[in-house]
């Protein structure tokens, strides 16, 4: 079964691999680029673990190709932070204590960062059913929802 | 004298007693005394937890007993 | 009940020492852990619920380029029965085939084989390669049903256990067991009121996000090291040693960051897998489940039949209680219906009960621990039948509850006399509470329950350690999966007087700190907590003596006061406080590096009480749940890290509403089941569920230094009947078997 070359963009950097056909993005990104940050809680796209932003759309990397990814740009979770410390949505995740085991962190906060790209001022129904893709076992969601509002205000304020 | 209690699922050792009263300073003197008025129950005594004055004790070994003290003995408690 | 104590750092919510790592995507959780020359392992599983397996043949997978090795039943070491290891989760020889099954498939997903190859691939399709021969067995799948005389069995060999008469028949019943008081029939006589009912609540499951996963390596020399994702690695290590017949000494466990567990990752099922294949391939080997594999394989918890009756006088006290629990043990003894019936009638002071409880053997995954195992089972009945008692009354039911309400010295119906208890401090709190006091919207209704875990202590070790500069590092060994890190620094931090930064804690592996039980039955905070701070007394102590000495004046002229050695009063020295940097520095001439230690078999775990109240609509067309309020209260004892604490109450909210209204284990005839990933077992997401509003009771627990109880159990138990009681509120109608899915309640309102 001979391979494909990928060339792709993650967070800003072009990136090459090789993929069988039928891979998936999450399996390429975890097992052959060793970016582990993206997490697997099912494989069939129910859970968001799995989260990535492509072209500015939120996307389960397990429900897509890895060959798909030839030309695109996307934000993995290791693309959140920069030089400059932590996104906002990080602090306040960690200020809340917005994650318990901390396994769904990853796609919530690069989900969270989705939505406020492109609603910065979410209310907080629109948080609830923007992140309804994201399965949470331990939180019970409340406090992943007042992080996302509180960041909301911060970048708000900051800009 | 302490009073020991048993369950019901423990009647079967002590051929359907329920309370005994006995005089002993520690629980290890304790688990002799009852070991031998009923052989073999110290076996399962052994997977019991066993509350003492109030206390639980998953593994109670010299705890001090004393003459009007309190003893139930009871499931393991387990958790998730 | 407010702390009367001062804390310098307990009750403050700082950020998490592992929180980075976790939202950058840098912890590393149990698949993320990969080897050179890694192989990948994959189990083939019965595609049947209940069969007797004649031939395993893995002679065509073990042809395959890239196979490298293969392993059935008949692999693994013969294990004898009657050891339990530890908590995780019954006697070792039914984990051991449990984890691989020997002559019979007892559940449709039971292992039967396991392959290691160089590619996830090809050990897919070397799973495909293996010729298994299977005799067809009928299953058996509801819980009444395996009770009955003429049900097939399970296992020819498994003779009720606790009968008063050594039974001569095998039987599913695993055990059967009894709690009483009093005398039951009298007390009935005396009730003006008798309610009672039979409710069935199907299996369900924890719901971990991450999947199990592990690594293992074994070397030339036959020792072994296991990265996985657990809940304690000294018990995964002893069940992984028993299972294959090692030497726990010839194994380390390393325990990755967690992603859930709840109960679910006490006990092994991959890891002894894996290490065997290691041993026979003589490379790495890593395995992980799928979501489908997690869902038919592991967990689950019990599925219930509980039947209560309760009399009560006119004002509300209660004459007499009794119950009969039929709980599903799955394909192998081991279901929570102790801790059920210990626990059912826990929060009442009750003259007169009886409880008897069974377990049951079908063909189903072996239940887990699942979040204070067997309580909401049994507490839901209960919970249930006193809303229906508060109704007939005319009673507030929060006033019904507190007629009855256990408190200090009542006698537990397990037992013992309650030490101080806040059950009616949680009763008072939430009759307070403004969500209480507050009218119902129109249409809407309200449920009240109440919940209880009994907690437990058992051993924990912990080392703190002074760095060159005065910085502390705390070794523990309880997997952190809610936050303990922070609490265990919080905890050194206060009892050593200095800032939480000052103190870093860390999860060691199995042979880098001492043992400790594993992290469940709300036992971390409390029994390791109390482990970290007798180390740093352990620390002050010497720190008292190398100050002592370094004054020239004796130790007891030394006193520890915020964070440093000072003379004590009336001690004349004319010398300047030493602090934590200070003695650091001055270590090597006062007798070398500064070490705490502590080691413990926590005992006065305080039992934790708990309120819930709920309001909810209830739509009449499509007889869906819309969750308007939730408000848990419960008493913590103390909440050294308040965020935490309400984190727990609030995840175990939403576990118990997903259980009430959506969660459950669907089975065909054949015993497979057919909701085996989350799109059709629905757990609740964000949207599905209103901010959780909690309130934390403090009522001291004398047995811990700092007033701590467990909290992470008992929040899962009130959700159920707070639920179930809450729709029977908007609807005028009650259905007594959970979960209250819309078909369920579309059929009690068309039924009407
Ligand atoms: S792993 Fe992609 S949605 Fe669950
Ligand atoms: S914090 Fe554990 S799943 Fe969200």
């Amino acid at each position: 079964m001979s391979k494909i070359h990928v060339q792709t963009t993650i967070n800003g950097e072009q990136v090459d691999f090789l993929c069988p056909p039928q891979q998936s993005l999450l399996e390429a990104l975890r097992e052959t680029l060793g970016m582990l940050g993206t997490k697997e809680g099912c494989g069939t796209g129910d859970c968001g673990a799995c989260s990535i932003i492509l072209n500015g759309r939120l996307v389960c990397s397990c429900l897509m190709l890895a060959a798909e990814a030839q030309g695109q740009e996307m934000t993995t979770i290791e693309g959140i932070a920069d030089a400059d410390g932590l996104h906002v949505l990080q602090e306040k995740f960690l200020e809340h204590a917005a994650l318990q085991c901390g396994i769904c962190t990853p796609g919530f906060i690069v989900a969270a960062k989705a939505l406020l790209d492109r609603d910065p001022n979410p209310d907080e129904r629109t948080i609830r059913y923007w992140l309804a893709g994201n399965l949470c076992r331990c939180t019970g969601y409340d406090k992943i929802v007042r992080a996302v509002q509180d960041a909301a205000q911060q970048l708000a304020y900051e800009a | 004298m302490a009073t020991v209690v048993f369950p019901d699922h423990l009647l079967g050792c002590t051929n359907g007693q329920r309370q005994v009263e006995l005089l002993v300073d520690n629980y290890r003197e304790l688990l002799l005394a009852l070991e031998k008025q009923w052989p073999g129950i110290g076996e399962a005594l052994a997977k019991s937890a066993v509350a003492i004055d109030g206390q639980i004790y998953q593994d109670a070994f010299l705890e001090p007993v004393n003459a009007d003290s309190e003893i139930f003995f009871m499931a393991r408690i387990e958790g998730g | 009940m407010a702390e009367a104590v001062d804390y310098q750092v307990l009750g403050t919510r700082p950020v998490r020492p592992d929180g980075v790592d976790k939202v950058t995507g840098r912890a590393q959780f149990g698949a993320d852990q990969n080897l050179p020359n890694m192989l990948h392992g994959k189990i083939l599983r019965s595609p049947h619920a209940h069969a007797r397996i004649k031939r395993v043949d893995l002679s065509k997978a073990l042809a395959m380029d890239g196979v490298c090795a293969a392993v059935t039943g008949a692999d693994f070491p013969t294990v004898a029965s009657g050891v339990s290891i530890g908590e995780a989760g019954g006697d070792v020889m039914d984990i051991a085939h449990n984890v691989m099954a020997r002559d019979k498939a007892l559940y449709h997903g039971h292992a039967v084989a396991a392959v290691a190859a160089t590619s996830l691939e090809i050990a897919e399709q070397a799973l495909d390669a293996i010729d298994v021969e299977y005799e067809v067995l009928p299953p058996v799948l509801d819980v009444l049903q395996a009770m009955a005389p003429a049900a097939p069995l399970l296992d020819e060999n498994c003779f009720t256990k606790n009968l008063p008469e050594k039974p001569d028949k095998p039987s599913n019943v695993a055990s059967v067991m009894a709690l009483s008081r009093g005398d039951v029939e009298a007390g009935f006589e005396q009730a003006d009121l008798v309610v009672e009912g039979e409710y069935r609540i199907p299996m369900a499951h924890q719901g971990y996000i991450e999947p199990h996963a592990c690594t293992a390596t074994v070397n030339e020399e036959g020792k072994a090291t296991v990265w996985c994702c657990t809940q304690g690695q000294f018990d995964f290590r002893t069940a992984i040693a028993k299972i294959l017949d090692w030497k726990v000494g010839d194994m380390k466990v390393v325990p990755s960051e967690i992603g859930g567990g709840f109960g679910g990752k006490t006990v092994v099922y991959l890891e002894p897998v894996a290490v065997l294949l290691s041993q026979r391939a003589g490379r790495p080997v890593k395995m992980v489940m799928s979501r489908e594999e997690v869902f038919r394989a592991t967990g689950p918890t019990s599925g219930t039949v509980c039947r209560v009756k309760v009399g009560a006088k006119q004002n509300g006290r209660i004459t007499a209680a009794k119950a009969w629990l039929a709980y599903e043990s799955g394909a192998f003894p081991g279901a929570p219906v102790g801790p059920g019936a210990m626990s059912i009638f826990a929060p009442y002071d009750l003259e007169n009960f009886l409880v008897e409880g069974h377990e049951v053997r079908v063909n189903k995954p072996k239940v887990a621990a699942y979040r204070a195992p067997g309580a909401p089972q049994s507490m839901h009945a209960m919970e249930v039948a006193l809303d229906d008692l508060a109704r007939q009354l005319n009673m507030d039911p929060l006033d019904l509850r507190m007629v009855n309400a256990a408190d200090e010295g009542t006698q537990a119906p397990y037992g013992p006399k309650f030490p101080a208890i806040g059950f009616k401090a949680c009763i008072e709190a939430a009759k307070k509470h403004p969500n209480y006091t507050a009218p119902l919207l129109e249409g809407a209704g309200r449920g009240v329950a109440a919940g209880f875990w009994f907690n437990v202590g058992m051993q924990s070790s912990a080392e703190v350690r002074l760095n060159e500069d005065g910085t502390v590092i705390v070794m523990e060994g309880n997997p952190d999966i809610g936050g303990s890190r922070a609490s265990m620094s919080l905890m050194a931090a206060e009892t050593l007087g200095v800032p939480y930064e000052q103190v870093k804690t860390y999860v060691g592996d199995t042979e880098s700190t001492g043992f400790c039980n594993l992290t469940g039955g709300s036992r971390t905070t409390f029994a390791t907590g109390m482990a970290v701070v007798r180390a740093c007394e352990d620390i002050i102590a010497q720190c008292r003596s190398r100050a002592a000495a370094t004054w020239g004046v004796d130790e007891e002229q030394v006193e520890w006061r915020d964070g440093q050695a000072v003379p004590a009063p009336g001690v004349n020295a004319d010398v300047n406080p030493l602090s934590l940097a200070d003695l650091a520095a001055g270590a090597p001439r006062t007798g070398g590096p500064i070490l705490g230690r502590a080691s413990l078999n926590a005992q006065g775990a305080g039992a934790s009480f708990s309120v819930n109240f709920t309001d909810l609509k209830v739509d009449q067309e499509t007889g869906a749940v819309e969750v308007l309020s939730f408000t848990a209260v419960q008493d913590a004892g103390k909440a050294i890290h308040p965020a935490y604490v309400e984190g727990q109450m609030q995840g175990g909210a939403a576990q118990g509403l997903g259980w009430a209204l959506n969660e459950e284990y669907i089975y065909d005839a054949d015993g497979v089941m057919e909701n085996a990933g989350f799109l059709d077992y629905r757990v609740p997401v964000a949207s599905d569920l209103p901010m959780i509003d909690t309130e934390i009771v403090e009522v001291r627990n004398p047995s811990h230094p700092y007033g701590v109880r467990g909290v992470g159990e008992t929040p899962i138990v009130a959700p159920l009947a707070a639920t179930a009681n809450a729709v029977r509120d908007a609807i005028g109608i009650r259905i007594n078997d959970l979960p209250l899915s819309p078909p369920r309640i579309l059929a009690a309102l068309g039924g009407e």
